[in-house]
């Protein structure tokens, strides 16, 4: 165990948390979905995030022993456990997102420092710093069209596939966990930015939100 | 759209997600401390300007967040090849020229046919 000084950062359950979208909700409302919403957009707030760092042998070993997933080793890859809640994403030939349910995290992340012994790697809690936001239905691909610069076309981005693009006047990750649904990690303090111009460009598409 | 294949990533990728970071293969001084003035003035502040085959550092900033190096025509502005970090060009000045020669020759040949 290397001697890093790590704390939980999550505040206690009975301390009332508010999501990242909590005033865009309030300030820019939240459109009901309805039969005729071809893009429902899903917030998933205070979720675990990590970022793992280090060589892909060693930080792969890890994460199977401990989670029973294979870290993605090809560039923009995305892989999820049997439950789908779990998730490690490629983000560069030395980097890793590794998405887990809130809670989970802190944990983890002492657990996998416990595996890796004294390895050269690194693992970042970034949970406070960004948000991931879900969209659902047929119009996704028209919607992310118009909103990042990356090929959003369903054949050129296949199930399993992330990457970390522009988006609007911002940056994302995007992936695609299944065939239905796909994904937006997104800087917290850009989400009321990202969460309005979603409401805009899904303006067309009947957009409606789920807010959590 | 004009696309750069990123090295790291394995495809093309659109060019607003690169930025560039200057010449390539500037290798720091071993032993700083021991070169004179114009050696470190030379490292620090001198960079070619080459008409032709350029080799350049960029950094996929949007994507992987890698550096990498591209081999670019100063003249055309066409990125003849993109290679990661330590690797070495396989195209350089000396073989394009080499090249060149060939096409002119070749050209002059094609003329001198027409002629006949
Ligand atoms: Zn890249």
């Amino acid at each position: 165990m290397s001697n890093v000084n790590i704390y939980d950062s999550r505040a206690d359950a009975a301390i009332p948390a508010e999501s990242p979208l909590a005033f865009s909700y309030h300030r820019s409302g939240a459109p009901a979905a309805g039969a005729a919403s071809r893009v429902v957009l899903r917030e998933r707030p205070f979720l675990g995030h990590l970022i793992l760092r280090g060589g892909a042998i060693v930080l792969d070993e890890a994460v199977r022993d401990e989670l029973g997933m294979n870290l993605p080793g090809r560039p923009q890859g995305l892989v999820l456990d049997a439950s789908g809640e779990r998730s490690i994403q490629w983000l560069s030939p030395d980097e890793w997102l590794l998405i887990v349910p809130g809670g989970e995290e802190f944990a983890l992340e002492g657990r996998l420092r416990e595996r890796l012994g004294d390895a050269s790697f690194a693992i970042v809690n970034v949970s406070g710093g960004q948000t991931l936001l879900e969209l659902e239905g047929d119009a996704v691909p028209e919607l992310l069209m118009k909103s990042v610069i990356y090929d959003a076309h369903p054949q050129h981005f296949p199930v399993g596939k992330g990457v970390t693009t522009v988006f609007a006047k911002t940056t994302t990750i995007l992936r695609r966990p299944d065939e239905s649904r796909w994904e937006l990690v997104i800087r917290r303090s850009f989400a009321d930015y990202c969460y309005r111009w979603l409401l805009d460009a899904g303006e067309e598409y009947a957009i409606g939100v789920v807010a959590a | 759209m004009f696309q750069i294949y990123c090295p790291y990533c394995e495809e093309l990728r659109e060019e607003e997600e690169f930025h560039p970071k200057g010449e390539a293969h500037i290798a720091r001084p071993l032993d700083p401390e021991a070169c004179s003035d114009e050696e470190w003035g030379d490292y620090l502040f001198f960079r070619d300007n080459p008409r032709g085959v350029h080799h350049e550092l960029w950094v996929h900033a949007v994507g992987c967040r890698k550096f990498f190096n591209i081999t670019r025509h100063t003249v055309s502005y066409e990125i003849l090849e993109t290679y990661r970090m330590g690797e070495q060009p396989t195209i350089t000045a000396e073989s394009v020229s080499g090249d060149l020669a060939g096409r002119e020759s070749a050209a002059t040949a094609r003329q001198e046919g027409v002629r006949a």
